[in-house]
This record gives structure tokens, C-alpha cells and sequence, in this order.
């Protein structure tokens, strides 16, 4: 690095699909009210799962804006990745005129990209899963697309009219934050000046639901879908499946003062790192989790003592709550027991790579409004989870500085510090 | 990328179809022996698609834990061999280091796909209940970098791009740029594809670029005036990239050389009217290596064997080093497109031409498609130094990425 101060990189848009409610506006109300948007899956018969539940978008590609041909061939991740990045960019107060589109960057993270459609597609061409050498003649002309990812980029790309560095960051549940990462990485190394990033998932599928069934990681409380995800709870019992998609505008801080830009949170601090374990265990210590923080704390050049909001990962799974508990205690000692820590999965649920951009537009929004979402769902203390977690009400407070953490399978260990922009000068 | 200059490459693993391991790939590349075949591991006689560039020779009990082998994937097989060979190379032990200083950066175009095409056919074909627990992870574009990460002890920044060919020389510039700053001291980097199998195939033919010429040494032919196409391949690379202090503190012997620019861009929108963006990434890779046009010594193209495509590459390549101005090769030829793999495996070509003062042929083209002219390096290999080589990927849709390559003491 150059002597002189890294670039400060700034939210200045903000686009949200999630569960109960479409659009950022729709997710604050849903999350500071603490109300629960996971259901019974509606989007296939999910009867012969073990896992029967979910949060869904309830997402109208019509009322969207999408032609009928979009819709036919669009992955439902790729539309929602593009319908969040209209509405960030119209958030952001940009039109796509205003873009220079070679200093123009994309880069929209995901973890299980177009899966849902090869899975069904896959059905079609080997009818039924009878068929081994599966039928190319039953193959849509856009399979190609679901193929490989990218085309959920090259449509935001598209979308915006980005002819910068353009890419799929797919580092499983961690995606959402690492895509961010990377692309205030782009604007801090010179190579965009305004980066749309952020991450989309729409996993709700018969493939993905097995998978997770397979392995017992999602929650079977299918007696109570508003209540099944229950983070950092005693009788939590796995995560709940959803979908969902935020995307960012981001832009170097004084460019957006000069066009005199709404920005909702600096970009202080990221990093990842890996726990080299396990592809979906997790050690109790909270190692890895522990030094990507004190990364990106570092980074933002805050301490423990700043902190405001601990956005956690709080996926609901007995390791993962006990894990990430740790991390924070190895990482900020006593302060752990202080800072407010809460899940927003205890609503919506856990979007696989959306989750962590999902968050972010929490933290950044949490820092606007002065008020910290709750861990809904929390009843029963567990004694290895014995930290602050928020529980069913949301919070009014002051927040400057936001830590916010993601853990996925493949042992990534993520960590992202958004802090309150500064006064202009 | 203006702390380039401090990373040196210094380990290499390939697996491709006309060579497992470094040697044998090279030795065959150099004389000409190609990879691509008539597809073996299914019988493809049913699809309009016939030939492919198989990696068969490759034994995964011979070289990976028994435990392993239910839970991968072959593209993620091949990637943790081939990344035991490139630390081996470098003799690197990440259990003598810092582990969070160790990252690995890796490439995925489609994941595990065959993989994922048995635990289909199990979901429907016979329930839910006997899809595999490793269905959660084996397949997904994370994979790779996951399992180098958790076999080889690599607990520093790492992450996964995915942008079709393109991707892998993304994720080597990223790994550079976390060198420069001090983030790592040393990463695995590369890409790894095995998506010809039926499920893998059957969604690769809508895309309309595959050759359904059946004999295999006409199906690829890039650049040539029968251009039909391109064949795809499964394998790849990886590298071992460290920032040169700490390689010379721990006393590393060979160094291939090192990744001195890179910059991606990305075409408009089709119908926009707007020039396409691959001679942007061309120049913005020699600026970012602080190189004129003129210091390249041969360009590792993206070849894609469709006309328009080739056409658009030669184009660009004329753009910006005049007509003719610069060798050019495509060994691709020799093992099909390896997407993920493709330019990860170019990368560590570039980078033996550079060790070896030869770049090794395009083989199969013969007549040159009308259009700019281009230097192609046909048929047999052309020794001459190789000081700095550039490398094309394009993915499809509109990415395009370029990476220089140099001699360490270039």
C-alpha cells in the first residue's frame, strides 16, 4: 500500500428483495417491528421433505417490470438481482446515464447461483430422473445461462450499463459480504468509481431442500414455520431455508459529496478468513470467525470499545450460534457481554450467499436509523449463547459502528466493519 | 497492480487431457499431441456434440484419502491434486508457515456437475431421502477452494470467481493484489472444470459455441477459415504465488516468474452500439504491468473457435499491436476449453514458454480466417525468448480478462 489513506468507500443506494415485504422500505418496517416472515414452502409441495419451510419473496416479476420473455428465461435469482439493482440505483439518486460505464463495476455474489432452474430443467431432460444420458432435445435454449452464473452479472451489468470489472463472487454462505468486499476493493484500488454489488440467492428448490434435509442442518419445526428459526435460542434446531437478494450502490466518499449523495454508511473494514476444518463443521473456539474481525476491525481502525451493533451470522444452528458466540468473546473480552449482537434469520430466514448482503442493508440501514433489529424467536437462554442478543424488540440507540459476520460451508469466515459516514467538512 | 512487481510464481499443478502433471503436459504440448478425443466416459453418439477433452488416465484413490473420494466432485479431485503438485513444486509446506497468511483463490464456471447429476437423478428418480449429504457442498462453485483450504492447512483470505473462461485470471490478480498489500504471503491459485458428462454436456449445447464436427482434430479450430466451434475440456491449473520476500526468506528455489498486470472489463450490452470491451482489458493489463504493446513477446489467446468470436479477438489483438504485430498461440487446442480450467491453465503455459524460451503450437488451424492478419504460431513450436507473455479469457456473455505475465528478472 501507498502511503497516503486508503479511499473511503460509501453505500449511497440501497435495493432489497426479501421475505415479508418487497423493497428496503418494506424490509426495516418488517425488522424493527421483529415479525417473522418464514412460512410453509409455497413454492413446490414440499411434503415429502423433512425440512417443510422457508422464507419466500413474495415476488411479482409482472409488477416488476419484466417482459414475459425475462421472466421465462431469467433464473428467479437472476431476477431479483436485477430488480434490486433498479431500485439501488434509483435509491442512490444515479441515473444509468450518469454512469461512465467503463469506470462502471459489478460484482454480485451467490452460493448456489441458477440451481433452482437446473434442477428443474434437469427433470425435464432426463424425464423424471429416468434417463442417464439425458435428453438434449427437451433442453430449453437458456440452459446455458444456468449453466454458469455469470449470467446473473452479465443482466445486472446489463441492467446498469457496467462495462468495468464485472464478476460472480461465490464463496457460499459468506457471498454476500465477500462480493461487497470485493467490490469496495475495486473502488479503493482505482480500478471503478462506482461498484453495484451485493448478492442474490433463490435456493427454495427440491435439490437444495434435500441437500440441507440430508444433513439435518435445516430446522424440522414445521409445526411452526413463523417460529422455526430461533437463533441463539436453547431449543433452536437448524436454520430455515429462504431466498432474497440486496443489492448496493457504492462509490468513493468524496465523489458522492460532490454530487452531494445521500450515503448511508462507509465501507470501513473487511476481511475473510478460512477455518481449514471442516466443509460444514465448525471448532467451538471461533478462531478463524475471531481473526477475520480483529481483520476488519483493524481495517476500519476501530476497536471493540466503538462498536455499536454486532450484526451476527445466527443461522440457528446449534454449532453455528456456540461458534460465532465464541468469536466475539475471543475477540472483544468483556466487551462481548455489552455490545448488542442480533440474527436477522430469526425473520427471513437464511438466503445462503444473499444473507450476508441481506445484512449489510440491515447494518447500514440500522446506522441511518438509529435502531437495532432484534433476534426474534428468543425464548429460552442457552448457556453457551450468553451474550445480548436483542431479543424480540428492536432498539433505539445511536449507532455509529456495525460489525456484521457471515460463516458458510467450505470453512469461510467473514467479516465486514460498516461505520456512520463522516460529517462533510 | 503497482505492487506486481513483488510476487513471484514458484509452484505449478496441471491436469489436463494431453497431460497429467506439469512435465508430461508440457512435453506433450510441445509436440503437439492433443488431448481431445472422441468422449469416452458416456456414450455421446445420441447428441448433436461428439468430442470432448477427457482427462481419463487420472486415478484419484492413487493420490487422495479413500475418504475423500464419495465426497468430491472430479473437477475438485483434480484440483487438490494438482494443488499437492504446485506446492510440492514450490516446496511450500503450509504446516512450516502462517496459516492466515496462506489463501486460496480459485475459479468456478459450473461446479461439480456430474456430481450433481447423480444426486438429481437420485432426487427424481427415487426420493428425496437418498439425495447424499455431500450434495450440501460438493457440488457448489465454493468447493475448491474449500477442500485445498481444509487439506492443505490455508486459513488466509480466500474466495471464488466465477466469470466462465474468464474467471481464473480474475482470481489470480486478486490474489496478487492480496500479496501487495500485505495480506498473504503466499496463495494456491487456479481453476478446475469436469463438466462433460451428460447433464454437463446437455447444458452446454444450448449456448450454441460447441463444434459438432465429429472428427477430433477438425472440431477446433480456431482462427482457421473452418472455424465450427469450440470442444470442451475438463482439467486445469494451479499456481503457487508468493510475495518475494518471504519466498526468498524461506530459501525457494525455482521461480517461473511473475504476474505483472491485469484488468478486466466487460462488453455493453448487445445492440447498444458501443465498441466491445476486450482491447480495453488488453491495454489495461499492459498499463497496469507498465508495458507498451511492443514488450509482449506472444499472446496466449482466448480462442474461441466461433468466427464472429475469433474475428472480435483478432480485431482487438490488431487493435492493439497492429496487424500481425505479435505471435499468437492457442495450445486450447490440444485440450478443448476448459472454462473455469481454460485460462489457469494458459497462465501456467505462458509461464513454461517463459522458462523454456519456446511457445508451443495452435494445432489443427491451418488456414487462417479472413480479417486482421494475426502471427499465429502453427503447427510446431517456436523457440524464441519470452520475456513478457500476455494471456486472453473471455467469458461468455461479455467478460473479458487479460494478464501479463513475466521473467522474474524481466
Amino acid at each position: 500500500m501507498t502511503g497516503s489513506a486508503p479511499k473511503s468507500v460509501v453505500v449511497t443506494g440501497i435495493g432489497v428483495r426479501a421475505p415479508g415485504g418487497v423493497g428496503k422500505r418494506a424490509f426495516w418496517e418488517l425488522l424493527t417491528a421483529g415479525r417473522t416472515a418464514t412460512r410453509t414452502i409455497s413454492l413446490f409441495d414440499p411434503t415429502p421433505f423433512r425440512s417443510r419451510i422457508a422464507g419466500e419473496v413474495d415476488f411479482d416479476p409482472v409488477a416488476e417490470g419484466f417482459s414475459a420473455e425475462q421472466i421465462a428465461t431469467y433464473d428467479r435469482a437472476t431476477q431479483f438481482a436485477v430488480a434490486c439493482a433498479r431500485e439501488a440505483l434509483a435509491d442512490s439518486g444515479l441515473a444509468a446515464g450518469d454512469l461512465d460505464p467503463e469506470r462502471t463495476g459489478v460484482s454480485i455474489g451467490t452460493a448456489v447461483g441458477c440451481s433452482t432452474s437446473l434442477d428443474r430443467e434437469y427433470e425435464r431432460v432426463s424425464r423424471g430422473g429416468a434417463e442417464w444420458l439425458v435428453d438434449h432435445t427437451l433442453a430449453v435454449p437458456q440452459l446455458f445461462d444456468y449453466f454458469t452464473p455469470t449470467s446473473i452479472s452479465r443482466e445486472v451489468a446489463w441492467e446498469v450499463g457496467a462495462e468495468g470489472p464485472v464478476t460472480v463472487v461465490s464463496t457460499g454462505c459468506t457471498s454476500g459480504l465477500d462480493a461487497v468486499g470485493y467490490g469496495t476493493e475495486l473502488i479503493r484500488d482505482g480500478r471503478a468509481d462506482v461498484v453495484v454489488c451485493g448478492a442474490t440467492d433463490a435456493p427454495v428448490s427440491p435439490i437444495t431442500v434435500a441437500c440441507f434435509d440430508a444433513i439435518k442442518a435445516t430446522s424440522a419445526n414445521n409445526d411452526d414455520p413463523a417460529g422455526a428459526s430461533r437463533p441463539f435460542d436453547r431449543d433452536r434446531d437448524g436454520f430455515v431455508l429462504a431466498e432474497g437478494a440486496a443489492v448496493f450502490v457504492l462509490e468513493e466518499a468524496a465523489a458522492a459529496r460532490r454530487r452531494g449523495a445521500h450515503a448511508y454508511a462507509e465501507i470501513s473494514g473487511f476481511a475473510t478468513r478460512s477455518n481449514a476444518y471442516h466443509m460444514t463443521g465448525l471448532r467451538p473456539d471461533g478462531r478463524e470467525m475471531s481473526e477475520a474481525i480483529d481483520a476488519a476491525m483493524r481495517q476500519a481502525r476501530r476497536t471493540g470499545g466503538d462498536l455499536h451493533y454486532i450484526n451476527a451470522h445466527g443461522s440457528g444452528t446449534r454449532q453455528n450460534d456456540r461458534h460465532e458466540t465464541a468469536a466475539f468473546k475471543r475477540s472483544f473480552g468483556q466487551r462481548a457481554y455489552e455490545v448488542p449482537v442480533s440474527s436477522i434469520k430469526s425473520m427471513i430466514g437464511h438466503s445462503l450467499g444473499a444473507i450476508g448482503s441481506l445484512e449489510l442493508a440491515a447494518s447500514a440501514l440500522a446506522i441511518e436509523h438509529g435502531v437495532i433489529p432484534p433476534t426474534a424467536n428468543y425464548a429460552e437462554p442457552d448457556p453457551e449463547c450468553d451474550l445480548d442478543y436483542v431479543p424480540n424488540v428492536a432498539r433505539e440507540r445511536r449507532v455509529d459502528t456495525v460489525l456484521s459476520v457471515g460463516s458458510g460451508f467450505g470453512g469461510f469466515q467473514s467479516a465486514a466493519v460498516l461505520t456512520k459516514p463522516a460529517e462533510v467538512a | 497492480m503497482s505492487t506486481a512487481t513483488a510476487n513471484v510464481v514458484t509452484g505449478l499443478g496441471v491436469v489436463a487431457p494431453n497431460g497429467l502433471g506439469t512435465e508430461e503436459y508440457w512435453a506433450a504440448t510441445l509436440a503437439g499431441e492433443s488431448g481431445i478425443d472422441v468422449i469416452k466416459r458416456f456414450d455421446p453418439h445420441g447428441y448433436p456434440v461428439t468430442v470432448a477433452g477427457e482427462v481419463l488416465d487420472f486415478d484419484a484413490a492413487a493420490h487422495l484419502p479413500k475418504r475423500l473420494l464419495p465426497q468430491t466432485d472430479r473437477m475438485t479431485q483434480h484440483a487438490l491434486v494438482a494443488a499437492d503438485w504446485a506446492l510440492a513444486d514450490a516446496g511450500l509446506r503450509p504446516d512450516a508457515t502462517d496459516a492466515f497468511r496462506l489463501g486460496v483463490l480459485t475459479a468456478s464456471a459450473s461446479g461439480g456437475f456430474e456430481f450433481g447429476q447423480r444426486e438429481l437423478e437420485k432426487l427424481w428418480g427415487t426420493g428425496p431421502a437418498k439425495v447424499s449429504a455431500y450434495q450440501s457442498f460438493a457440488w457448489f462453485y465454493a468447493v475448491n477452494t474449500g477442500q485445498i483450504s481444509i487439506r492443505n492447512g490455508m486459513k488466509g483470505h480466500s474466495s471464488v470467481f466465477v466469470g466462465e473462461q474468464a474467471g481464473a485470471l480474475d482470481a489470480a490478480a486478486h490474489a496478487v493484489r492480496l500479496l501487495g498489500q500485505d495480506t498473504i504471503d503466499a496463495a494456491l491459485t487456479g481453476g478446475f472444470e469436469a463438466s462433460v458428462c451428460p447433464w454437463g454436456l446437455v447444458a452446454q449445447l444450448p449456448g450454441g459455441l460447441l463444434s459438432e464436427v465429429p472428427e477430433p482434430h477438425r472440431a477446433y479450430l480456431p482462427f482457421d477459415r473452418r472455424a465450427c466451434g469450440y470442444v470442451p475440456g475438463e482439467g486445469g491449473a494451479v499456481l503457487v504465488v508468493e510475495k518475494e520476500d518471504t519466498a526468498s526468506a524461506r530459501g525457494a528455489g525455482r521461480v517461473y516468474g511473475r504476474i505483472a498486470g491485469h484488468a478486466s472489463t466487460f462488453d455493453p450490452r448487445p445492440g447498444s452500439g458501443r465498441p466491445p470491451g476486450l482491447a480495453r482489458a488488453v491495454r489495461g493489463a499492459l498499463d497496469a504491468a507498465g508495458l507498451e504493446p511492443g514488450a509482449i513477446d506472444v499472446v496466449f489467446a482466448d480462442a474461441a473457435g466461433v468466427p464472429a468470436l475469433d474475428r472480435a479477438e483478432a480485431e482487438a489483438l490488431a487493435e492493439v499491436f497492429g496487424p500481425g504485430g505479435v505471435p499468437v498461440t492457442a495450445p486450447k487446442t490440444m485440450t478443448g476449453r476448459l472454462y473455469a480450467g481454460g485460462a489457469a491453465l494458459d497462465t501456467a503455459t505462458a509461464l513454461l514458454s517463459i522458462r523454456d524460451s519456446v511457445v508451443p503450437p495452435t494445432v489443427g488451424t491451418t488456414e487462417p480466417a479472413t480479417g486482421p492478419a494475426l502471427d499465429l504460431v502453427l503447427g510446431s513450436p517456436r523457440e524464441m525468448p519470452v520475456r513478457s507473455a500476455l494471456v486472453i479469457a473471455r467469458g461468455a456473455g461479455g467478460f473479458n480478462s487479460a494478464l501479463v505475465v513475466q521473467r522474474h528478472d524481466a
